[in-house]
Formats: structure tokens, C-alpha cells, sequence
């Protein structure tokens, strides 16, 4: 009982919490309670320094830019006029609050608006779906096109839609990287000849992948009416987070194991039976180390090309924020920040999850 | 009739710059069909060589290798190959393993009638309740009974064997030589053993050559082990022709230990060693 429940945390990755099992269980006291303060009481501590450190800095700050603000207004509009923003500061009117640091309860109290936003939208969606749904009936009968929810995403809809446009762009980079990378792979003179490409292009700044991938899909999509920001941010993540399959799965491929080499050319397997059987599943591991690279690079990137291409996502719902530019919106947009590295964090747990699965060596940490 | 005859055979794995024979010089050797020949040597002589260009995996820098009257330009399903470090692909069960063999040695034959023989090339080594095992889950005497019966089950003219049981244990040992002896009196097969213990040859070859100590490795005298087959483990210390054979052989290797000792305390020469480049876009 206990073995196959430590077996299984360990197996999602948080085998950090064995100690404690053990502990419950009253096995070696001594060293499991050591384990429990190392593997579990220390990080939760760092924690907690972790935040207060951000509610010193932020409170510090806030006085700064307080007291400047209040200076400021003394100067130019007078003492009433000073007394009253102070007043308003002190009252905590998010109207008048120093555009500064958050801190940790205020970000905390904008995750919460945020999700109770997202309530209202989702509420807002469900009604609006029922209103139409048989006006979407009969227009879907007399061929007109169907009317659809147009109000503004919510925090959770800019997450879902993150989400799809990195799974999309991860599995444009898989379905590109791997074939070249075995191709290559398998030949060295392919990989000394385009070797210049990849050397060239693989440190190219997301933002110029983007304006090209724009030059082309604006001129591609010119007649017609698909998603063409989605098309560019998706295709442009691709790109960008290719490189890193690319590259290990072509050094997978041609630093094999001699011996497996060996014991293809001794049973003369044919082509095709060689790279599935023998080479593909031995650089397998040395493949997904590499997608697990893209996916992560795919998921930091994703950020800032939403950005820039406009398309709905994390990415513009934080530069939205930025341009609103009220205290409201540094809060949510430390949020947003958080919300990414869990994701990104998640993501590359999942992906060594499967990489753990399939693995046919030791287990990877 | 000669199976196997390797004329003048040189090797060395740099041919710009070094002796062409610098790890094996001018090796003669005939092996005839039906027999069972040992070779011992000291470790790093030159032996996992010698088997690669035998089974085609490399070309001899000078000389030929000469199978069944052909030279050996390939590897070939004619010869099998028990590698020294098994060699097992981690990633499939034993049934797959030795499907893999038999699929491209019989391409074809049908569905049922190979399912039929990987079966029972696992039953023959014993590993019947293994079949859906990988071979981390296999211990070291298990993954080396996959590597005989991958290599047996493509029915080779010839067993080639690096060391088949280096690693194993006396008792599992003394087992597998009887398994391997089994199947080659059963299809009067040639083999090829290559040991690095002078009683497993004594037990199982007709004859037994050493390969000297490298660099520039070359064969020594033949020993012929006149003893009747099947040969009995307990009743062979007692036996004359074994212990004076034994003997003889021991005296002989013992000398090539010496000699070399004393020649390399006088050059102590560093291996010329170049670190590998892994990066992507070395060659
Ligand atoms: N691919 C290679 N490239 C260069 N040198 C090699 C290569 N393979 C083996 N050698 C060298 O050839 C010599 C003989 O190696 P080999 O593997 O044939 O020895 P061995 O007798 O099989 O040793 P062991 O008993 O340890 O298996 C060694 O000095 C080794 O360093
Ligand atoms: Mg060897």
C-alpha cells in the first residue's frame, strides 16, 4: 500500500513527498524527519521568505512613489490638493494608488477579481449560446452564417486560447524537426551541407520570425477569411522552437550505439526496419530531450509574439494591462506572470512524464 | 572442405598514418566445415577484431577472408554473431528480439510459421516464462541465452562467438557451454569461439589457437584437443591427453604474459587518444 503510493507520487514527479509517507508510518524517525524538514519543510519556508521579501520591496516602492507623487502635486497644485490625494492613497482608492510593484495581497485580490470575471463572462457566454441557439438553427437552415459570441475573453479564455496556439505550434516544430533531423542525421554529408542553416538561423529573435512568417501568411491569406493572427503566432512559435528538436534528434540519429549499429547490419535489416526498429527508438531519448527544449522555448516565446501579432492570448491580455497602465492592472499582470511559469513549469513535467514512459533506460530526473 | 579461410589478414584501424598490421599482422587461418575452434587471448589483443572481420563487419586493411570460397565482402545470414556485450536492443521484449532475427532471415515464411519458431528458439534457451520480458528485466545469464538463440534462429552455417560467457557466473556458465555445445553437434554446425579461459576451450573446440598478445597481434601454434565427444566435465581432470593439452597450452600463454611484461615495462608507450566531438556539426 504505502510502496505503490510512494511508487505513484514519485511517478507524477512529486516523490518529494516519500519522507512524509514514511514518516506517517513511523520508518526511521531519525532520517525521515531530516528528509521532511530537507525535501519539505525547507522549500515551503522559502516560500514564505519568498513573499515577504516582494511585500518589503513593494511596500518600499510604494512609499517612494507615494511621497513623490504627493511632493509633485504639492508643487504644482497646492497643499489642499496634496492633502486630498493623500487622503485618497490612504483610503486605498485604486483610482489614486502610486503606479508601482504590487504587492503579494494585491495581486492575490486581482487573481480573484480575475476569476470572478471570468464567472460572469463564462455566465455571460452560456446565456448568449442559449439565446441563439434556435435563431442559429433556423439560419443554419436558410444558409446564413451563424451568430456568434463577440464579447471580450476572459483571463481563462486568454489561457485557453495560449494553450492551443503553443500545442499547435509544438506540433508544427515536431512534425518539421524530427523528419529533417533524422534525414540529416542519418547523412553527414546533408548535415554538413545545410549545417549553415541551422547555424544561421537557430538564434534568429522570435520577433523577426514573426515579421517573416507575416510577410508570408498576409500575402497566402489575402483571400481568404481564416484566423490569420492565429496562423502567424502559431507558425511563427513553431519556427522559432524547432531548432532544438532539430538539432538533437539529427545527433540522436547519427551518434547511435555501435553496438545496436552492429546488430542491425548483422541481422541486415532492411532500411526501413533499421530506422524504426533500431535507430529511431535509440534516439529516442536524446529526441524528446530536445522536444522538451522546444516545448518550453515554445511556451517563452509564445508571450511575446501574441504580443506582437495582436492575437488573443496571454501575451496581449498582458500588454493590455500594460497600456491601461493603473495599479489594477501591475497586479494582474504579475498574475499573468505567475499563471506562466505554472503553466510552463506543468508543461515541461508533462513532457518528461511521457519521456519517462517511454524510456527504455534508467529513469531520467 | 575449408568453411572459413582467412589468408595474410592484416588490420589496422588507421590505415594513413600506422603499421598496416598494427593490431592484427598476417593472420592464417582455416577452419573447416563441421569444426570447433577456440581461440584464447589476453584482453584488448585484438580478438573482437578478429571476429568483425570475420562476420563482415570489417575489412581486413591487407589480406583475404574467405567463406565458403567466397570472399566475405558483407555480413551474412550464413554467419551468426554472439556478440561479446550481448548486444540485445533494450527497447523490445525477448520475443521481439529474436523476431526481428527471424523476419529478415525468413522473409518468407509465414505469420504462424515464424511465430512457431521464435517460440521455440525461446523454449530452447529456457526462457519461455522471460518472452515478454526486456532485458533490463533479464538477468546477465538470461540476456546472453536471447543473444545464442537470436543467432541460432537464423539457422547460420556458422556460429561466431566473442566471448559468449565472460560475464556470467561458473555455474551459469558451465550450463550455457552445454546448451551451445548442444546445438551445434545437433546441426553439425562450424563455430568459432573465441575465450579468454583455457578450460572452456579445452572443453568445447577441436583445436585451439592463442592469439599473442597485441599490438601487432598475430596467431600462435594450434593445440588439437583429441578427446572423445561428449565430454564429460568431472571425468576430463583425469584425463591424460587433457592435462598434458592443458598443460601445454597454460606453459605457452604464460610465456607470451612474460614476454610481454618485459617489453612493455621497456617502452611504455601512451595509446594515442583524441577526444570525441559530439557537436552537431562535426564530422
Ligand atoms: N573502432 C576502433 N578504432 C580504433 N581502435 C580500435 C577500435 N576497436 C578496437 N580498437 C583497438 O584495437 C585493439 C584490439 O581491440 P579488440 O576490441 O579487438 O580487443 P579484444 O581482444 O576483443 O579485447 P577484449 O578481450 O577486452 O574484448 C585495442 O587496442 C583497441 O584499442
Ligand atoms: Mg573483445
Amino acid at each position: 500500500m504505502k510502496d505503490s503510493i510512494i511508487r505513484a507520487l514519485k511517478f507524477i514527479g512529486l516523490g518529494f513527498l516519500e519522507p512524509l509517507i514514511r514518516l506517517i508510518n513511523k520508518e526511521e524517525p531519525t532520517k525521515n524527519t531530516k528528509e521532511v524538514f530537507r525535501k519539505i519543510i525547507a522549500p515551503v519556508a522559502s516560500v514564505f521568505i519568498f513573499v515577504g521579501l516582494w511585500q518589503l520591496g513593494s511596500t518600499a516602492l510604494y512609499n517612494i512613489e507615494a511621497e513623490y507623487k504627493i511632493e509633485a502635486t504639492l508643487k504644482s497644485q497646492g497643499e489642499a490638493e496634496a492633502q486630498k490625494i493623500k487622503e485618497c492613497m490612504e483610503s486605498g482608492d485604486p483610482g489614486c494608488q502610486p503606479n508601482t510593484l504590487p504587492s503579494p495581497s494585491q495581486v492575490y485580490a486581482s487573481y480573484l477579481t480575475l476569476l470572478e470575471d471570468h464567472r460572469t463572462i463564462a455566465a455571460d457566454k452560456k446565456a448568449f449560446k442559449e439565446k441563439t441557439f434556435e435563431m442559429n438553427k433556423k439560419r443554419v437552415k436558410q444558409g446564413k452564417s451563424v451568430i456568434t459570441y463577440t464579447g471580450r475573453p476572459s483571463f481563462v479564455d486568454q489561457i485557453k486560447t495560449s494553450l492551443k496556439t503553443v500545442f499547435a505550434g509544438f506540433l508544427l516544430a515536431l512534425f518539421i524537426a524530427v523528419p529533417i533531423g533524422v534525414v540529416i542525421g542519418l547523412s553527414s554529408t546533408l548535415r554538413g551541407s545545410i549545417s549553415w542553416i541551422i547555424q544561421i538561423f537557430k538564434p534568429v529573435s522570435p520577433v523577426v520570425w514573426l515579421l517573416l512568417v507575416f510577410m508570408i501568411v498576409k500575402t497566402l491569406t489575402k483571400n481568404s477569411e481564416g484566423d490569420s493572427a492565429f496562423i502567424i503566432s502559431f507558425i511563427s512559435v513553431g519556427l522559432c522552437s524547432m531548432w532544438a528538436t532539430l538539432v538533437n534528434t539529427a545527433m540522436g540519429v547519427s551518434s547511435v550505439n555501435t553496438d545496436y549499429i552492429n546488430v542491425a547490419k548483422v541481422l541486415r535489416l532492411r532500411p526501413l526496419q533499421k530506422i524504426f526498429k533500431v535507430i529511431l527508438p535509440a534516439s529516442l531519448p536524446l529526441i524528446f530531450t530536445g522536444l522538451r527544449i522546444t516545448l518550453s522555448v515554445a511556451w517563452m516565446v509564445l508571450i511575446a509574439i501574441e504580443l506582437l501579432a495582436q492575437s488573443p492570448g496571454l501575451g496581449s491580455f498582458v500588454w493590455e494591462e500594460f497600456q491601461n497602465g493603473a495599479m489594477d492592472s501591475n497586479s494582474k499582470i504579475i498574475v499573468a506572470m505567475f499563471v506562466i511559469g505554472m503553466i510552463g513549469f506543468a508543461l515541461d513535467r508533462i513532457m518528461l512524464f511521457i519521456q519517462n514512459l517511454i524510456s527504455f533506460e534508467k529513469e531520467t530526473i | 572442405m575449408a568453411i572459413l579461410e582467412l589468408k595474410n589478414v592484416f588490420k589496422t584501424y588507421n590505415p594513413a598514418k600506422e603499421y598496416k598490421g598494427e593490431i592484427l599482422d598476417n593472420i592464417n587461418l582455416t577452419i573447416e566445415e563441421g569444426e570447433f575452434v577456440a581461440i584464447v587471448g589476453f584482453s584488448g589483443s585484438g580478438k573482437t577484431t578478429l571476429v568483425n572481420l570475420v562476420n563482415g563487419l570489417l575489412k581486413p586493411t591487407e589480406g583475404e577472408v574467405i567463406f565458403k570460397g567466397k570472399p566475405v565482402e558483407d555480413t551474412s545470414h550464413e554467419r551468426g554473431v554472439i556478440f561479446q556485450n550481448y548486444s540485445l536492443l533494450p527497447w523490445l521484449t525477448v520475443y521481439q528480439n529474436i523476431d526481428m532475427a527471424i523476419q529478415e532471415a525468413f522473409p518468407k515464411a509465414s505469420k504462424q510459421e515464424k511465430d512457431v519458431r521464435v517460440k521455440e528458439y525461446i523454449e530452447m534457451v529456457g526462457l519461455t516464462h522471460a518472452t515478454n520480458k526486456r532485458p533490463k528485466e533479464l538477468s546477465g545469464g538470461m540476456r546472453q541465452r536471447v543473444s545464442v538463440a537470436r543467432a541460432l534462429c537464423m539457422d547460420p552455417e556458422m556460429i561466431i562467438m566473442d566471448e559468449p560467457l565472460g560475464a556470467l557466473d561458473a555455474l551459469t556458465r558451465g550450463n550455457l557451454q552445454d546448451e551451445i555445445l548442444k546445438i551445434w553437434e545437433r546441426n553439425k554446425r562450424t563455430a568459432l569461439l573465441i575465450t579468454n579461459d583455457v578450460d572452456e576451450a579445452m572443453y568445447m573446440a577441436d583445436r585451439i589457437i592463442p592469439l599473442k598478445p597485441g599490438p601487432n597481434a598475430t596467431l600462435g601454434p594450434e593445440f588439437r584437443v583429441n578427446i572423445e565427444r561428449p565430454r564429460d566435465k568431472t571425468a576430463l581432470n583425469d584425463n591424460e591427453e587433457y592435462k598434458k593439452t592443458r598443460l601445454k597450452i597454460i606453459e605457452y600463454l604464460m610465456d607470451l604474459g612474460d614476454a610481454q611484461a618485459a617489453e612493455s615495462t621497456a617502452t611504455y608507450e601512451l595509446p594515442e587518444l583524441q577526444p570525441k566531438d559530439f557537436r552537431w556539426d562535426a564530422n
